[in-house]
């Protein structure tokens, strides 16, 4: 049983470890994790479930303002939209979102519609990407509770 | 009298053409300037309508005044001018041909009106010449004719009054030859006498001779010269006959011609008779001379009749006819030989009896110029008129003059035209040039501010990737790394950091060119910050060996209030250039009262190498500052008026480094210069810092300058006016209960140094007494222990400089073995540098407490306390890591979080949470403004600034103007203080959470009443830096 434990714990600093070095996360999800506590036990995963959501929202927003379908495309609009996730992705610590929320609005000021429709895409991607992963690393949080163990503090250096 | 004539035209002229100047002058100066709208609007081609309106506007008085004074207007005008009217080029090419026509007109009109002048003074002339001949040619003519009359009396009496007769042909030939001066235009005399037919042939042999009659030569007049008398025949029957009988040799060929037989002579003769007055014949040519004559005759009567007569009477009564023959010819040639100015004048006598065909009598048809004048000329003959005609033989000549005038006239008015011309046309021109320099000057402007814009930009730009890199790099620092990684980390980082200092220069020199930056007025501690700029620079100085130390006069206040970034920003450029150049000696920092220098200038001496902190020579301070315009007035009475509230400081730093060569001293203060170009390849530097320093002095009223020795040293000296910041209260009470209360816990203590430089003494002592210890100073470690001995009180602490403690070390260590003193005190060594062998020598006592130099405050404060052991009671607080001092600062705390992404809301809402505050978000600024309406009990505030709707500026603004209003409600006691607290005003501290931490983002935030600002996603260290500014520690709230 302890072993259990143990092994994961292990697994679960390794996937931690590599999510940090894929670029997935960033210090800010170190900073993040800190500020839960006992007061707020589900404080990151409230955030993240936030996170999501507004993602969900704010690339909808983007893809139909990015639609040439009906009419003229708003580049304001999207350049708003790219801000707002840019903040909650550097917010919660979504290294890789952020990154491509910066080209985004760069192709974004630039009026650059095909980097635009490819950054939308690609934060698509990677947005869906992180929740999985994320997902996979509260799953394994939940085993190791569940188990009896104690999640982790995982330090990245 | 025509010069005289000409003048006065001329001055005439002159006149008129002042006043025409005048009024174009002033017309131009009126309508030109003050009714451009009119001019230009209504008639640029077209003066003379503006010139009405102008006219009209304006009275007659107003008029002539203007033309009086515009002369001196006229400089004037030239100052008002530029910028007022927009030179118009039609408009003054139209002037200038309407001036060049009005003065052709002008001087076409003179040259007409001289020429005629002289014209009619020709006639004039003519006239009386001609006049003057008519009448000496009448007056002549009637002294032969009233002659003529004379002898027809006289033949009347004599010939026919007597019996037998007196006068015979010979007789009347030599009286009439001898009288003839008294006819001066007769050729000649004839007397006829009547013979009826019938007593004819008695006649006839009286005389001898028969009656001849002349018609038949008078149809021969080619025959004239070889005139035969005895040719003629005999008269044939008449009636009557009138025979010559008596005649003067010059004719005597008439002699028997009957005058009735001649045509013009009986016509002559019947008329004579008939009117008993002198008639003339027109002229005709006369017979044998056949010269063109005229003839008068008079009758003889038998007795005398009275003047009422009838013709018939005068014709019975008629005896005969006396005639005279004029040769008009060559008597009018006599008449105007005998006057002058024949030569001028050509005279033409005509009979104007047929006045459709005049007869000429004399002169020739030589055709003259037209100028003609006919004289009348009354011969006395009621039935015949004669006139005299004269003309000039010359052609008048060119009027010279009157076409000079005109000419010279047009000459001035062309140049005045091309005055005006050029003017009008210069004027254009600057116009056009100023027009285009305005352009110019706009697009120097506009790319002036697209540089700032450029140089902000790319400055953010930079620093933004820069400030990724300065982190990666810390944080690889903080990774296992071998010593060489470190150091090359270590090195990208200086690097780094040098970039983005060098780039803030760069923004700083950018903003005081143009003009933008503008300086704080906070309260600030002087000393507190000289104490962080030496820390700043400690390391370093440590590590060169080069002593640093700082003086304040006590006369500076401990609060003043101005710029202290800025101040530091100086102080910083000059030490950090000092301890660049410097290698060995010192680095002195001094600041003083303008004021207490000035007092003490006279007094000091020249510097000795003693005399300075470090032993070595520097450069003399006194020079420079000797540049100064606050000093520059004469000695003595220097002008150097600083207003009470004012606090004029005079800070010096004094390094004995390589020195400034000569050459380059010159452009010390110039941007982007430096030394040499070697000089940026060994320290480094863009060589702007001593510029920005300059101009930062000068924005904070102060000057800079700088004295320097190559080889010995360089002193920079540079003055600033503050103003103070303590209340006049705290600044009566002893300097020493100002000191900051950390220090408290060394109030009363007594120290000794030992030094034998007056000047490091003074900086020791400067810094103890700031920790409220008494500090005696002696020159010498025997000195001390005498001192200790002898004075009064005990000693705590025995301050020595290192220098003296390694030369007298064994001696003192000796001496106090030998003589314990009652209370040993603390030995303080202060020490240049930290490797030293103190600890070799500490044998016997108790370590000496080492202070390694700089001194400063804070630090002074806490090796004390540790060499003490005393007062530990407040540095757990204050060393404590920032996450629990911002625990205990924020905990209980009640602050807002305006954001419109509910992730950034909900991680900073968790930060803030973590550190115990109570934390209420809202979404939008709005919502925000209704929360944060006073009265509420919110103690801060953190808004996003990028939201749509309303944006985190505008949003802080409407806060404050709430807050203003409020302020103002409880001011007037409108409002009353409300129950959450004793708050006198409201001012929530609103912190602005931004992404990108620009400069010029900052300087919004301020604007808009923002307090400052923390970077998103939160970090302990700078959002304790901002909350500490609005919060005191909650234990200090309480107290």
């Amino acid at each position: 049983m302890n072993a259990g434990i143990a092994q994961l714990q292990m697994q679960f600093r390794d996937y931690t470890i590599s999510l940090y070095q894929q670029g997935f996360l960033d210090d800010q999800f170190t900073e993040l994790k800190k500020l839960q506590d006992d007061g707020s036990p589900d404080f990151v995963a409230e955030v993240l479930l936030l996170f999501f959501e507004d993602c969900v929202k704010l690339i909808g927003n983007m893809a139909r303002a990015l639609d040439k379908s009906t009419g003229t495309v708003d580049f304001s609009q999207v350049g708003a939209s790219v801000h707002q996730l840019k903040g909650s992705s550097s917010s919660v610590g979504a290294k890789r979102v952020k990154g491509l929320c910066v080209t985004f609005k760069e192709y974004c000021e630039a009026q650059n519609y095909e980097g635009c429709v490819r950054c939308l895409q690609q934060v698509d991607i990677e947005y869906k990407t992180l929740k999985t992963k994320l997902q996979d690393m509260f799953n394994l949080e939940k085993q190791i509770v569940q188990a009896g163990g104690v999640v982790p503090q995982v330090d990245i250096d | 009298m025509s010069l005289l004539h000409v003048l006065g035209f001329g001055v005439k002229i002159g006149n008129f053409f002042w006043m025409l100047c005048c009024w174009f002058v002033s017309w131009f100066v009126d309508g030109g300037i003050e009714d451009k709208s009119s001019l230009l609007a209504g008639s640029v081609g077209d003066p003379e309508k503006t010139k009405m309106t102008t006219m009209k506007k304006k009275n007659k008085m107003w008029f002539w005044n203007r033309i009086s004074s515009s002369g001196l207007k006229i400089p004037s005008f030239s100052y008002q001018f530029p910028g007022s009217v927009k030179f118009n080029k039609t408009f003054w090419r139209n002037v200038v041909i309407g001036w060049i026509v009005f003065w052709v007109l002008v001087s076409i009109w003179t040259l007409w009106y001289f020429s005629s002048h002289a014209m009619e003074k020709r006639k004039e002339t003519l006239a009386s010449m001609c006049d003057e001949r008519a009448r000496m040619l009448q007056d002549q003519f009637n002294v032969s004719m009233n002659h003529i009359q004379a002898m027809s009396i006289l033949i009347s009496t004599f010939h026919h009054g007597k019996f037998p007769s007196a006068i015979d042909q010979r007789t009347f030939s030599e009286y009439t030859d001898r009288t003839s001066f008294e006819r001066p235009l007769t050729s000649g005399v004839a007397y006829a006498v009547r013979v009826l037919h019938s007593e004819r042939e008695e006649f006839e042999r009286q005389q001898g001779w028969t009656i001849r009659r002349m018609d038949s030569h008078e149809q021969n007049p080619a025959h004239k010269d070889d005139y035969d008398p005895e040719a003629l025949e005999p008269s044939p029957v008449q009636e009557e006959y009138a025979p010559v009988i008596f005649a003067q040799d010059t004719v005597s060929h008439v002699v028997s011609l009957d005058m009735l037989s001649g045509k013009e002579d009986r016509e002559n003769v019947l008329r004579a008779r008939s009117s008993g007055k002198g008639v003339l014949t027109a002229p005709f040519p006369l017979i044998k001379t056949n010269r063109l004559g005229v003839i008068l005759t008079f009758a003889v009567y038998k007795r005398d009749l009275p003047s009422n007569a009838t013709p018939k009477e005068r014709i019975e009564a008629t005896n005969g006819y006396l005639g005279g023959v004029f040769d008009i010819e060559s008597l009018v040639e006599n008449l105007l030989h005998q006057l002058a100015s024949k030569q001028t004048i050509l005279v033409n006598v005509y009979d104007t009896t047929n006045s459709s065909q005049p007869i000429s009598m004399y002169g020739s048809n030589v055709s003259a110029d037209g100028l003609e004048r006919v004289s009348p000329l009354i011969f006395g003959d009621p039935f015949r008129n004669h006139e005299m005609r004269c003309r000039f033989k010359q052609k008048p000549p060119w009027p010279v003059l009157p076409m000079m005038i005109s000419l010279g006239m047009l000459v001035i008015a062309l140049l005045i035209a091309h005055i005006i011309h050029a003017t009008a046309n210069r004027i254009i021109k600057v116009q056009e040039d100023c027009d285009k320099m305005e352009l110019l000057k706009k697009k120097a402007e506009a790319a002036d501010v697209a540089k700032s814009q450029f140089l902000a930009t790319v400055s953010h730009e930079i620093r933004t990737p820069m400030n990724g890199v300065l982190g990666m790099l810390h944080m690889l620092m903080d990774t296992e790394l071998d010593v060489t990684q470190l150091d090359y980390v270590r090195t990208a980082q200086a690097s780094g950091k040098a970039l983005v200092s060098l780039i803030n220069e760069v923004l700083d020199q950018a903003k005081i060119e143009s003009g933008k930056l503008e300086l704080e007025e906070v309260r600030f501690d002087l000393r507190g910050i000289l104490d962080d700029v030496l820390s700043l620079f400690s390391a370093k100085s440590q590590q060169k060996g080069v002593e640093l130390a700082v003086y304040i006069s006590d006369r500076v206040p401990e609060m003043l209030i101005g710029d202290p970034g800025r101040f530091r920003q100086i102080l910083t450029n000059l030490m950090g250039n000092s301890i660049k150049f410097t290698e060995k000696g010192h680095i002195f920092v001094t600041v003083n009262l303008v004021e207490e220098l000035l007092e003490s200038i006279d007094g000091e001496t020249a510097s000795s190498s003693e005399s300075t902190l470090s032993g070595l020579l520097v450069a003399d301070r006194q020079k420079s500052w000797k540049n100064f315009k606050a000093f520059s007035s004469s000695n003595g009475h220097r002008s150097f008026a600083s207003s009470p509230p004012d606090i004029n400081l005079i800070v010096s730093v004094e390094d004995t480094g390589v020195g400034i060569p000569l050459e380059a001293q010159s452009r010390i203060f110039t941007p982007f210069m430096q030394v040499g170009p070697s000089i940026s390849r060994t320290h480094g530097g863009t060589g702007i810092g001593l510029s920005i320093s300059k101009c930062l002095a000068g924005l904070m009223k102060g000057e800079i300058g700088f004295s320097s020795t190559p080889k010995v040293g360089s002193t920079f000296t540079f003055t600033a006016v503050f103003s103070n910041g303590m209340q006049p209260t705290e600044r009566k009470s002893d300097p020493q209960n100002n000191n900051q209360p950390i220090f408290s816990e060394f109030r009363g203590m007594k120290a000794v140094v030992v030094d034998h430089r007056p000047a490091r003494a003074q900086v020791s002592w400067y810094h103890f007494q700031r920790l409220g210890i008494r500090v005696e100073v002696v020159s010498c470690v025997e000195q001390a222990l005498r001192y200790m001995k002898t004075g009064t009180g005990t000693v705590n602490m025995i301050l020595i400089e290192q220098e003296i403690w390694n030369r007298e070390a064994d001696a003192f260590i000796k001496k106090l073995h030998k003589d314990p003193l009652v209370q040993s005190p603390k030995l303080v060594l202060l020490a240049k540098s930290v490797d030293s062998s103190i600890d070799a020598l500490s044998t016997g006592i108790d370590p000496p407490i080492v202070i390694v130099k700089p001194l400063r405050a804070s630090m002074l404060a806490a090796t004390l306390q540790r060499g003490l052991g005393i007062g530990n009671r407040e540095t757990p607080q204050h060393k404590g890591p920032p996450a629990l001092i911002l625990r205990n600062l924020l905990h209980g705390r009640k602050i807002l979080i305006v954001d419109d992404n509910n992730v950034n809301l909900r991680v900073a809402a968790g930060a803030l949470k973590k550190y115990g505050a109570d934390v209420v978000c809202s979404e939008s600024g709005i919502k925000a403004i209704s929360l944060l309406k006073p009265p509420h009990e919110f103690d801060a505030c953190f808004m996003d600034i990028q939201m749509p709707e309303m944006d985190g500026f505008e949003a802080t603004r409407k806060i404050r103007d709430m807050e203003e209003e409020m302020n103002k409600k409880i001011k007037n006691g409108e409002a009353l203080i409300v129950e959450n607290g004793n708050k006198s005003s409201w001012h929530l501290p609103v912190l602005a959470m931004t992404a990108d931490v620009i400069q010029a983002t900052h300087e919004e935030c301020l604007k808009c009443g923002m307090d400052g600002y923390v970077s998103k996603p939160f970090e302990a260290e700078q959002l304790y830096r901002e909350v500490s500014r609005f919060f005191n520690s909650p234990s200090d709230t309480e107290s």
